[in-house]
Order: structure tokens, then sequence, then C-alpha cells
């Protein structure tokens, strides 16, 4: 990756004052990537992309963008241009001269200039709004205007700063989408930063999640959904079951746990090393999880408990089980399939059942 | 949908509180609402401003016999005024005067605004109090303390000739038009910062990221996207200047001096040791139409300038 990348951060860092909001970040992104930074406010990740954008200056590390090193580099020479978080539109300037702006340093003419403005407005659909102030346009359009706005002057990286944070959810899943069609379509890297999860998922190719300055993970949406390594990340992204556990054994490519509520259990090892006798912690997706009313023939990836509380949520259910052993209980999410053998109404004994691959071990770290 | 009824839920027992048919009314028309809360303001404002108006209108077109007045209407005031220089004159003096004023204190106010609203980030309240701290002694004091800096053997000229930069008192330091001019600029200072801080705090600095971020260095910035958002802060620092000044008479009387007297000296004389009331009101009106048609011609070419900036 490092050959190729097209934006290095080298062990960055950033004090403010005594606060240090970026500790000692290295992330690498590739050309015509769509990669996100995730986090929960005040991790830094906005820090971040100030900082690429220019508008704050790394305590310590370097950036380097297209293999220039960017330290030097005022913000208004950077190959960057940013979608600020609440749009920024010049309010004294209509739309066609809010997309424009930038474009006063290239000297076009003017039939070039408006050329290039129409043809904007075509890509984010909205053509024929070039007369409308700013101060006529709903959000999802602002938010449109501002891409268009950065994206007229070819920068090499686009930054987003929570562009869709603001608009109500319809309208957000809906620009999602066409923000993922455009960025293909153009072809720039995005760097996006967005405290909401299932965004990051939907978007990007990679995913850096961030917490207290420092990268816990990088890592593909898959790749961060169905093996985070470590609590915080599989607490952040989606709902995950943990489970306290003992390694009670090593065998190549499997590591067996004794796990509590669910007893003595196998888990891929995935590359990490184990010690026998090390705490660590056992880590299934609720979806993962099946719910039976019989016990299944292999006793081995299953284990008996009493259904406490059911809720039903139209697509799928959400069942809560109390196994022995356990404080909390286990969470099961099951899609609402014709001939499902149990229903919300059902109380009592169940079998709770995973495969082995749905497994996740978390060490401590 | 669903054939759902909801049940009638009125309680036996409570007794509702009909409304009045006056609060019915007024919480029926917004404009009522809002005329009925300015209503102790406009009264105030109608008989302390608009009587007196219209007691100078009427009386400018009076004519004074000995004294008493004829109260024959006659337009001889205002061809009076027409046709002898000196009111001309000193209508355009005064406007020129102001205008320099004006423009001056907006400039030199404008920095002290800029600064206080985007590079200080603690206590700006208190920065604007400082600011306008010159401003809580009187305004005769003010004057007279800069007639004490300027005068002949004033703090300037005895500074200048200690240090050796000349030998005799400049003399057109103080009774000069320069010299109303200064101290009116720095006489209404405070009522130029306010307005231009507000204006200038009030911009979203996200807006001057923006502007940096498409590409515009400090100064394009500035003129692109600062000063166009701070135009509002300037117009009324302008007016607010500008209105006041031209009929001053107390500044002029102070430290003009002949060559330095404006139109609001000639009328207060009017209305004082002349005993022309009439005329008085009629320059009064004059002045006014002078101020209001400067004004409308300012607002609209600073809103045609920042159409043609942007």
């Amino acid at each position: 990756m490092t050959e190729d990348a097209f934006i290095s951060i080298r062990k960055v860092d950033k004090h403010f004052g005594k606060v240090q909001a970026i500790d000692s970040v290295s992330i690498e992104i590739g050309h015509g990537e769509f990669f996100s930074l995730l986090g929960s406010s005040g991790c830094g990740k906005t820090t971040l992309l100030r900082m690429l954008a220019g508008f704050e200056a790394p305590t310590g590390g370097e950036i380097f963008i297209d293999g220039q090193p960017m330290s030097d580099v005022p913000p208004h020479m950077r190959p960057v241009n940013m979608v600020f978080q609440n749009y920024a539109i010049f309010p004294h300037l209509n739309v066609r001269d809010n997309i424009a702006y930038g474009l006063r340093k290239q000297r076009l003419s003017r039939n070039r200039r408006h050329d290039l403005v129409e043809e904007m407005l075509e890509l984010i659909k909205l053509p024929g709004f070039g007369d409308r102030r700013a101060n006529e346009l709903s959000g999802g359009q602002r938010q449109r205007i501002a891409l268009a706005r950065a994206l007229i002057l070819r920068p090499k990286v686009l930054l987003l700063d929570e562009p869709l944070g603001a608009l109500d959810k319809q309208l957000r899943e809906q620009m999602q989408l066409e923000l993922r069609a455009l960025q293909r379509t153009v072809g720039i890297t995005f760097v996006f930063v967005t405290h909401d999860q299932e965004e990051a998922l939907t978007l990007s190719d990679r995913i850096a999640v961030m917490s207290q300055g420092r990268v816990l993970q990088l890592d593909t949406p898959s790749g961060l959904y169905e093996t985070p390594h470590n609590r915080e990340v599989a607490s952040f992204i989606g709902t995950m079951n943990f489970f306290d556990a003992k390694v009670s054994g090593v065998n190549g490519a499997r590591v067996e746990v004794e796990a509590a509520g669910l007893g003595r259990i196998n888990a891929p090892a995935r590359d990490r090393r184990y010690v026998e006798g090390e705490s660590v912690q056992i880590a299934i997706r609720p979806e993962k999880l099946e719910l039976t009313a019989d016990a299944p023939l292999d006793s081995g990836i299953s284990v008996q408990g009493s259904l406490e509380n059911a809720a039903y949520l139209g697509e799928r259910s959400h069942f809560f089980v109390k196994l022995d052993g356990l404080d909390q209980p286990v969470a099961v999410s099951a899609q609402n399939r014709e001939g499902a053998t149990i229903g919300t109404d059902a109380t009592g004994p169940v079998w709770l059942n995973w495969s082995e691959a749905s497994v996740v071990v978390l060490t401590s770290d | 949908m669903s054939d759902q009824t909801l049940p009638e839920t009125e309680a036996p027992g409570i007794r509702q509180a009909r409304p009045g048919r006056l609060t019915s009314l007024l919480h029926g028309s917004e404009t009522l609402r809002g005329l009925s809360l300015l209503s102790p303001t406009l009264l105030f404002m109608s008989i302390m401003i608009l009587l007196p108006f219209a007691i100078l209108l009427v009386m400018s077109f009076w004519t004074p016999v000995g004294f008493e007045f004829d109260t024959t209407p006659t337009l001889n005031n205002y061809r009076e005024a027409m046709e002898r220089p000196i009111y001309g004159a000193l209508l355009e003096r005064s406007l020129r005067m102001s205008g320099i004023a004006t423009v001056a204190t907006v400039i030199l106010c404008y920095p002290m605004a800029y600064y206080v609203a985007f590079h200080v980030h603690r206590n700006k309240m208190m920065w604007i109090v400082l600011m306008t701290l010159p401003f809580w002694t009187s305004y005769l004091l003010r004057v007279f303390a800069w007639k004490v800096v300027l005068g002949y053997e004033g703090v300037i000229n005895s500074a200048l000739i200690s240090v050796g930069v000349i030998e005799k008192p400049l003399e057109f330091l103080l009774y000069s038009q320069s010299a109303v001019i200064i101290t009116l600029a720095h006489a209404w200072a405070a009522f130029a910062i306010l307005p231009l801080y507000v204006s200038l705090e009030k911009i979203d600095r996200s807006l001057l990221e923006a502007a940096t971020d498409l590409g515009d260095g400090p100064v394009m910035r500035f003129l692109r996207v600062t000063l166009p958002l701070s135009l509002p802060g300037v117009i009324s620092a302008s007016l607010l200047i500008f209105i006041p000044t031209t009929g001053d008479y107390i500044t002029p009387a102070l430290l003009g001096g002949p060559d330095g007297a404006m139109i609001g000296n000639l009328i207060q004389k009017q209305f004082g040791p002349i005993n022309d009331w009439p005329m008085g009101a009629t320059l009064s009106i004059i002045l006014m139409l002078a101020i209001a048609f400067i004004c409308a011609v300012f607002i609209l070419l600073t809103l045609f300038v920042r159409k043609r900036i942007s």
C-alpha cells in the first residue's frame, strides 16, 4: 500500500494545549478510494480531516498528498476541497456564483465558466437552479451545491465533514447512494468523516475507526463488522453479544475457550496467537444466533436458555435469552420468515445455536 | 385506513375558560398583535417626532413680522434659500465635511471591529466596552479635549516644537474644517464600531474557511466574502454617523472658526440671534431632504456594488 498511497498520513500528532487530539496516527489512502473516518464526537476524526484541508497544522508527523509533503502548503494552495458540515454556502451569492466561486483563479472565459457550472448542475441533478439564492434552498439542495462547488475544481481529494448529518433519514439514504455513484463517476479520492456507522459501512471502501485520537482498526466494512479486533470496535459497529472467556486450548487455526454461559466452545484463531489461560472475550452478532424450540443434533454449538423478552420489529424480531451464569440476556435477531419456529409470543426454554465461524475472539489490548 | 374514532374527550365538571373577544381577536391576527406591542413606542414616536416635524413644515411656509408670524402660506423662504449663495455653500460644505468624517470614521473603526470580532476569543465584551470608554464622558467635554489637543499652544503644537520639527505653532490645526472633521471622526467612533462589530461577528467562520478552501488567499477572501457580508454593518455605521454629523453645530461652533462653520450653526442662529424661525424651519427641511436623498443614493449604490463584487 505504501508505494501507491495517494494520501499518506505519517505519525501525525496534534495537541490543543494539553489536550492530545490526535495521537501518532498513520493512515495510507489509495487513489480513487472512498475512505471513512468513523468515531464518536471528540475522537479526533474532524481534526484529522481539517489537517488534510490545512486548517489545522499537525504538532508532529507529516501528511503527504500525491507524494507532496503538505506542511508548508497553505489551505488555499492545497489540491483538496472540502464539503463542510453546515455546507457553508455563501449567503450573498446565488447558486451559480456559489458553484463558480473557486473558478476565479483559472481565468476561464465567461462562456466556458457558464458551461462548467451548467454541467455541474446537471451532475447534481439541479438543472435550472443557477439563479436561485442560497436561502431558497432545502437542506438536501444545499448539500448538493456544496458538493458541486468543490467538485468543479477537480480536486485530487474531496474531504467531506459529516455532510449528511443534517438531513432527515430518507433523504440521507438517498444521498448516500448518490454520493457513492458520484464518487465512482468522478473517480476522485473521497475522505469522509462520520459518526454514523451504518453510513460508513454503506459508503466506504475502507474505514478507520477512531477513538481518543487513535485509530482502533482500519479495515473494509465487512472486515470491521465480521472480525472486529477489540471490544470498542465491536460495540461501536452494530450490536454485539459479549461473553467473558478464558483460552483453554490452542489448536492451529482454532482456539478453544471456556466462555461464561456458553461453556467450552471453539472459535477461529484468525492468525492471532493465544496463550493458554489468557483472558479474552467472545463476541457473537445477534443475527448469527438462531433460536430453536428443540435441541439440535450437534450439541457442540448450542446451549439451552430461557426466553425472557421479545420484540416484533416488522422485518425482523429481537429475542432476549437468559443463560445460566450470565447477568445480561443474550440478544438474538431473526428475520421474520414464514414458518419461523419461535414467535415473539413464545416463552420458556429455548435452544441457542450458532456456527463456529461466527464466533469472534477479542483480546483485551 | 382504520375506522377507529377518537372518544369524546369532554370531561364533565371541568369548566373551560372562554377566551374574551379581545383576546381571540388579538390571537387571530399576527399584525394586530405586533401593532399592539408596538403601540407605546409608536404613540411616543408620533407625538415626539411627527408633531414637531409638522410644526416645522408648516412654519417653513410662514413669514416673520417683527416678533409675530404672518401665517399666509408662501414659498418665499424656499426661494430665498435657493437664491442666496450662502445657504447652498454652507449646505454643500456641511455634507462634504460630514461625508469625509463618515468615511474616515468607518475606515478607522473597521479594523478595530474586525480585530475584536475575529482575533479576540476571550472577554470580547470587555474589549468593546474599552473601545467605547471615551464615550462615557459628555460630548462637549470630548470636543473641548480636542480643542486642547489641537490648540495654538496645545498638545500637538507643543510636542512638535519641543522635538524641533517646527518652529512656530501650526495654525491650521484649530479653527478649521480639518479640526472639525478630526473631532467628528473621533466623537462618533462608537457609533461605527458597534454596528461593524455586530455584522462581522455574525459572519459564519466556516464561510471564511470555505473561501480559503476554494482557493482564495486572505485578501481575496476579505474582498469576496468578509466585506460583502459585513456591508449591512458598513451601511448602518455610515448612516448613523453621516445623519447626525451633517446637522451638528457644537463641534463647528467650538472648533470650526469662520471656515469650519456648518449649516447647523446657521439654523441655530436663525432660531436664536437672527430670530427668523420660518427661515430656520425652511433650512431644516432642506437639510433633511438633502440627507434623505444622499442616504437613498448611498444605499442603492452599496447594494449595486455588492452585486457587482460578488
